[in-house]
């Protein structure tokens, strides 16, 4: 293990405020909090493993502990680190099917008319709730008909016009579920006068395989992405990624969690809208047509984590007659795979209950957040459209 | 206010019995328990809580007898001996860690094989290592090791044992009296037929006759010897200690070399400790138990170079205790120090019936140390009752944890298994509770509010020290930030002290941390206790005036010269 994190909890004063900020801790009293499940937990684990508290797996890694804590105990990592030390194997194949986004994606996207049909007919959704463990009620994301990658080699736009060159790590959700934010992705860049590339071959991130306790297949992921990534920044300067989550668990749980490292590359892997910013920062232009609409931002967890949502705030206020709200920042309860469990879904409505409260008191047209999850979550839990921040500057590019 | 006060069994006093046990360390509380067991009506009086003397403060190991195997075969036959009957008679207090003696470059290698030799003629099960399997075992041991042989030493926790081992003599009619000091022994003639208490909770003093006395109070056994007119020489040597906030390895840590100082890490619940120094005191120095900077130096010197991480591992706090070393009543010269197990007749050596002092030996050896005077107590009886206590186990260890853990009440998995590892067996009694009293006050050891009330109701519980001894509450990294304001609120309300008094308990507990913390404040710890400053004083507003207000009544030993020689009775 990362011999930091072996003593970082030590620095822990006791102070609690990370137990308060728990969107978990709030709803769910079986969860013991991250103070006790974190640097108090550690100190009895490092007695006896029999210390662990399975109840550990009630953490929706959101991080928000790790934002809180006045003395940068890294809490979210230490609770994940214990339940890849001693929870054991993940034998639920729910799990399995949830975690393993990329496989998933590969099968449903072949057949997609089928799988959305499928999925949403009555009886299958009574077959995967009292059989498989997901609600009935939870929408899940349609499949796209053809992948983000297929449609890059075979129809995009010119790229090698472009003197420079970025690489887009797009992640699963872009690549089986929303081809158009790919899309967007590279409408966006190519107005900056950048063209895009992708890996030679790219993985889930692993954020999903973390947070189901599949650990081994999240650092094999990680290895591949890692191998990927390094090759192709021997060709461009950066590899961006629109969705929060990847971008973080590249950055961060690689070396913390997963232990494989990143320091060679960890700087020029960046979030796309930041790395959008610090072009124009460069003097680099966008023109956007004017627009009147109502939009509420939405910090997500890990957007949180990364510390970067001034980024995408500060681009959306140039269009011109967007109206911005930014929301309380709260998470909204989805955390990802966590809130398509059963056991856990119906304390994933209420973590996010205050943020949809705030969503519909914004009176907003739409929310805009960098998570893939959320989105889901906040579209099925409001009725109002959620959209990544690429998607709304690339389509009012003039 | 006495009738108030919790108490280990009753605590009504008695003018005469047949043996009167001066000191509440595990001898005391051993020998109380044999007495008992035997059939002997005793009282036991302690000036303190229970273990709060040299019992308490050293590393809670349970000596394989390798550590003594080369230089001293005696005492590592005893230790082995007394090892294998504790874990079976004290499974709650022991944990069965094992021990490593590894070898380093800077030591000699064929000190190993004396060392191998010798454990076997001892009869210590060592076996050596492959440095390499060594550091499997532990990944946190130096990883330059170039020797290391696995023993069966193990930890023991002396707080837990001292008051099983008492908890069973009260059960056997035996009365265990606390924050008693003995003022006075009673003379006549040739024979010491009693001694003078005082209650230092009620200001109290008072006679207790008894056929035989005995003098278990360790390092301040000379101050009893000296009120009976009978010379004990001793040498008060201190010892002191290191805790780091977390476990750095799951077995003991030796080197293997001639004992020195700072060469043993031992892993004991929670936390881990390295020790000790040694450093000859003055007599007037024994309750001061201040850890110079350089005896941390030493500790953090020589304990990194047995675990390197221990240099950068936050450390809790230091304390020291003073080893109660007595002469070598064989050694002419009267300067050699016994390292063995000193039972002393005063009948036989100075003529004075009726006294018997129980010195030297080991924590690991107590019991062997109670059965040695109990017999010698029996002799003078007159009694032929035999010694039991080496088959019986103690309260907390007569079942196996596992049973009990299907008897608490549902639990977090975690709090049920701390309670088990404090309580053993007697756990399920303090588990029934409801969700107010399962909620935890202790955060860092996972103490519930339902067990500290237990401990205040019948652990003989009388302030926040003693409350630590029996639950761990403010043994943690945080040393009473949450928990010590807890407890004060619910020790007031079960009555353990007024409430007027709350405030000056509270600060004079915080002020003995801070004592223990002081020599280490650096780093984390030193922010911890800068929090925990500002929560106590600029939040609830405790002031450090509050600390000096505590009312203790004053010590008769120093107040009152006339007390301190031994009371001659007129002749009748």
């Amino acid at each position: 293990m990362n011999p930091l994190l072996m003593t970082n909890f030590e620095a822990c004063t006791k102070c609690t405020i990370c137990t308060e900020y728990c969107p978990v801790s709030e709803v769910r009293p079986a969860y013991p909090g991250p103070k006790q499940s974190g640097p108090d937990g550690e100190r009895q684990r490092l007695k006896d493993a029999a210390f662990y508290n399975k109840a550990l797996k009630y953490c929706s890694n959101c991080k928000r502990c790790e934002i809180a804590c006045p003395s940068n105990v890294r809490i979210g990592d230490v609770i994940a680190l214990a339940r890849k030390r001693f929870a054991g194997p993940n034998l639920s194949p729910r799990d399995a099917i949830l975690a393993h986004t990329d496989f998933m994606g590969t099968m449903a996207t072949m057949v997609a008319p089928i799988v959305n049909y499928v999925t949403n007919i009555p009886l299958t959704r009574f077959f995967l709730d009292k059989i498989v463990g997901i609600p009935a009620w939870r929408i899940f994301p349609k499949y796209s008909w053809t992948t983000f990658r297929a449609w890059y080699f075979n129809n995009r736009p010119d790229q090698t016009q472009f003197a420079e060159q970025v690489t887009l790590f797009h992640g699963c959700f872009i690549n089986f579920n929303n081809p158009s934010l790919g899309q967007d992705s590279i409408r966006l860049l190519n107005a900056l006068g950048v063209g895009v590339r992708l890996l030679a071959r790219e993985r889930c991130c692993g954020v999903p395989l973390i947070s189901s306790g599949f650990f081994g297949h999240a650092k094999d992921n990680a290895l591949s992405n890692a191998k990927n990534i390094a090759q192709a920044l021997t060709k461009t300067e950066r590899v961006v990624c629109p969705s929060s989550t990847c971008s973080m668990t590249l950055r961060n749980e690689y070396p913390d969690i997963l232990e494989v490292k990143n320091d060679s590359w960890r700087d020029r892997m960046d979030l796309l809208i930041r790395h959008v910013y610090r072009l124009m920062e460069k003097g680099r232009e966008l023109n956007f047509q004017r627009q009147e609409i109502k939009v509420a931002y939405h910090t997500a967890c890990h957007m949180e984590k990364l510390g970067w949502s001034a980024y995408s705030i500060k681009l959306l206020k140039l269009i011109p007659g967007l109206q911005l709200t930014i929301l309380p920042s709260r998470c909204c309860g989805i955390a990802g795979t966590y809130g398509f469990k059963k056991e856990n879904s119906e304390y994933s409505q209420k973590i996010g209950a205050p943020l949809f409260q705030s969503i519909r008191d914004s009176g907003c047209d739409l929310v805009v957040s960098e998570c893939e999850t959320c989105k889901m979550q906040i579209q099925m839990s409001t009725g109002v459209p959620c959209e990544n921040p690429v998607t709304i500057l690339a389509r009012n590019l003039v | 206010m006495a009738e108030n006060q919790p108490f280990l069994g009753p605590r009504d006093r008695i003018a005469e019995t047949d043996v009167i046990i001066i000191g509440g360390g595990a001898t005391g509380a051993g020998l109380a328990r044999d007495c008992a067991r035997r059939g002997f009506k005793c009282v036991l009086f302690e000036r303190g809580d229970l273990a709060t003397g040299a019992t308490g403060r050293n590393h809670g190991l349970l000596h394989s007898g390798a550590r003594y195997a080369v230089t001293d075969k005696i005492s590592a036959s005893e230790c082995i001996q007394e090892n294998q009957i504790l874990r079976k008679i004290a499974r709650h207090c022991v944990e069965e860690s094992d021990g490593l003696f590894i070898t380093l470059p800077e030591d000699d290698l064929d000190y190993q094989k004396n060392f191998l030799a010798a454990c076997a003629e001892a009869g210590i099960p060592a076996q050596a290592l492959d440095p390499e399997e060594a550091k499997r075992l532990e990944p946190a041991v130096n990883p330059s090791l170039i020797g290391a042989v696995r023993v069966p030493d193990g930890v023991v926790d002396p707080f837990r044992l001292t008051v099983a081992n008492a908890l069973d003599a009260v059960e056997r009619g035996a009365r265990c009296h606390t924050y008693h000091e003995v003022v006075g022994l009673i003379r006549r003639n040739d024979a010491i037929i009693g001694v003078k208490a005082f209650d230092k909770l009620t200001g109290d003093q008072y006679e207790v006759r008894a056929k035989v006395v005995v003098n278990a109070a360790g390092i301040w056994g000379g101050f009893i010897a000296e009120m009976a007119g009978v010379e004990l020489k001793m040498f008060p040597t201190r010892g002191s200690l290191l805790i780091m906030g977390h476990r750095l390895t799951q077995m003991v840590i030796n080197r293997c070399r001639k004992p020195a100082d700072a060469d043993i890490l031992v892993p004991g619940d929670t936390v881990c400790l390295i020790g000790t120094t040694s450093i000859p005191i003055k007599f007037s120095d024994l309750d001061t138990t201040r850890v110079s900077h350089k005896e941390v130096d030493i500790l953090i010197r020589e304990g990194s170079l047995l675990c390197p991480s221990l240099a950068e591992t936050r450390k809790i706090r230091c304390y020291a205790g003073s080893r109660p070393l007595i002469a070598d009543e064989s050694d002419l010269t009267g300067r050699a120090i016994s390292r063995h197990i000193v039972l002393l007749d005063h009948e036989k050596r100075d003529g004075l019936k009726g006294l018997i002092t129980i010195s030297g030996g080991k924590l690991i050896t107590y019991r062997l140390m109670a059965e040695m005077t109990a017999n010698l107590i029996g002799e003078k009886l007159g009694s032929k009752a035999t010694c039991d206590t080496a088959q019986t186990p103690l309260p907390g260890s007569r079942e196996a944890p596992e049973k009990t853990l299907r008897k608490i009440a549902p639990l977090p998995l975690t709090q049920g298994a701390a309670l088990i590892s404090r309580h053993g067996d007697m756990a399920p009694g303090i588990s029934a509770f409801d969700a107010g009293e399962n909620s935890l006050a202790c955060e860092c050891e996972l103490v519930s509010v339902g067990e500290i009330q237990h401990a205040v109701n019948s652990l003989a519980v009388h302030n926040l020290t003693d409350l630590r001894r029996r639950t761990r509450v403010g043994m943690g990294p945080c040393q009473g930030e949450l928990c010590v304001g807890r407890a004060t609120g619910l020790l007031a309300a079960s009555g353990a002290f007024p409430p007027e008094e709350a405030a000056s308990e509270l600060a004079s507990f915080l002020e003995e941390r801070w004592k223990g913390i002081y020599p280490l404040a650096w780093g984390e710890t030193l922010r911890e206790s800068e929090f925990i400053m500002w929560l106590y004083q600029c939040v609830c507003g405790l002031k450090e005036s509050d600390a000096s207000q505590k009312t203790t009544p004053p010590d008769p030993l120093k107040a009152a010269p006339d007390l301190g020689a031994a009371d001659k009775e007129t002749q009748a």
